[in-house]
């Protein structure tokens, strides 16, 4: 039978929650006997090759490319899982949330104390993907079905977690492993 | 003792203090209550109701409610866990709690109550509402995006520290703590020292130049989950 298939994604995350997967040590190589990886960073994989039975997604949606990438995992994967406070609440980039889009970007390309722009334009490129008004949870766009917090979440906890869909058990997570930072 | 009241929690018998409320009796019995607003220095106050229990088939708020004898308190219920849940919950979408570069994460009682209750997301959207910091004074910083209006300050304040520093304004959405001063924390006579500094639940009023002192793994409620203390004083009180 062939292996079940794994997909992640950083969205407006900072790949800490993917240097926490990779983190749980040794048992990355039980893992790998486990599922195969598909559409990842990891493997630099761009598109699904099948059914995904677990898409593990780090960080928001800050942009139009995010939200896109978001609804190509949830059409693809079994189960959605946010993956750190990033996915969960916006986390770090979430901080704009507050200010006007506007504010935030004029900020940054041209009232900021060492911006340097010499055209004084905000990048409008139509190559760039479009800026949201404020950085989204990830089930708020989508439908998630599970939430790992963290920052990152510990490799304990994706471990834990991840063996137990694998395996069809009730996720029964030990206290310890469960922290919002 | 004949002037004891007996009444039962979740079906234990509990011997309390005529005078007492639910809370205080079932802290000495070793069980733990969950709560947020009440402290154990402070006066009863009722406002964030994570602590309301089932008396009598009613709810009931353990922290202001005293006991009487035979009453039929229910507190470890599904039900009851989950009006909390929704309660911490609520809480956790009205502010912007980023707990990753919170300076209180790990001895924060609103997170702890978050871990102790199973969260692992608010179901509620967030509102990330604009809240201000005040960083005048020159030991201590009030960060309103993480107040959860408790009232432990503005009553420690008055009760424990003799003074009238912190107070509520506005109301519904738009109610804050708001200082005795014409411009800002600075002006008041708030001291580092002072109870109302040391009693916030949460990180909106932390004391500058501490920063992230006890690494991750040793903080309050890294290992042990809020209210640990109280159940441990179970074995002692049989």
């Amino acid at each position: 039978m062939a292996k079940p298939k794994i997909a992640t994604a950083s969205l407006a995350g900072c790949f800490g929650c993917h240097m926490s997967l990779l983190d749980i040590d040794d048992r990355i190589l039980k893992l790998v006997e486990l599922v195969d990886f598909d559409k990842s960073p990891v493997d630099d994989i761009k598109k699904f090759t099948g059914r995904i039975a677990v898409g593990l997604i780090e960080g928001g949606c800050c942009n139009e490319e995010n939200v896109h990438n978001l609804q190509y995992f949830r059409e693809n994967c079994d189960v959605l899982i946010s993956l750190g406070e990033c996915a969960i609440m916006g986390g770090i980039p979430a901080m704009r949330n507050t200010i006007p889009l506007k504010e935030c970007l004029d900020e940054a390309y041209l009232n900021g104390p060492t911006v340097y722009n010499p055209s004084g334009n905000v990048p409008g490129d139509p190559e760039l993907p479009l800026i949201l008004d404020k950085v989204y949870p990830c089930h708020e766009v989508v439908k998630m079905d599970y939430h790992l917090p963290g920052c990152p979440p510990s490799a304990d906890l994706i471990w834990q977690a991840l063996v137990a869909l694998l395996e069809n058990k009730p996720m029964e997570l030990p206290y310890e492993v469960i922290k919002y930072d | 003792m004949s002037d004891k009241i007996k009444f039962t929690i979740d079906e234990v018998e509990i011997e309390a203090t005529p005078g007492q409320t639910i809370m205080q009796a079932a802290d000495e019995a070793g069980i733990y209550i969950p709560r947020l607003c009440a402290h154990k220095d402070l006066l009863p106050f009722g406002s964030c109701r994570v602590c309301t229990v089932m008396v009598n088939d009613r709810p009931q708020a353990a922290c202001t409610q005293p006991v009487s004898p035979g009453m039929n308190v229910e507190s470890e219920t599904e039900e009851l866990r989950q009006i909390r849940t929704n309660l911490v919950e609520m809480l956790f979408v009205e502010g912007n709690h980023y707990c990753p570069f919170c300076e209180k994460s790990g001895n924060c009682e609103l997170q702890a109550l978050g871990y102790r209750l199973g969260m692992l997301a608010p179901k509620y959207p967030y509102m990330f509402n604009k809240h201000d910091v005040d960083a005048s004074h020159p030991d201590i910083y009030i960060d309103h995006n993480r107040c959860i209006l408790c009232a432990r300050c503005v009553r420690s304040s008055k009760e424990l520290d003799g003074k009238n520093v912190f107070q509520f304004v506005g109301r519904g959405i738009h109610k804050k703590v708001a200082f005795n001063s014409d411009t800002d924390l600075a002006a008041t006579d708030v001291s580092v020292t002072d109870k109302a500094i040391e009693n916030c639940p949460v990180g909106a009023i932390l004391k500058k130049g501490v920063g992230y002192a006890v690494p991750i793994g040793k903080r309050k409620y890294d290992s042990q989950p809020i209210g640990s203390d109280i159940e441990a004083r179970k074995a002692e009180a049989k």
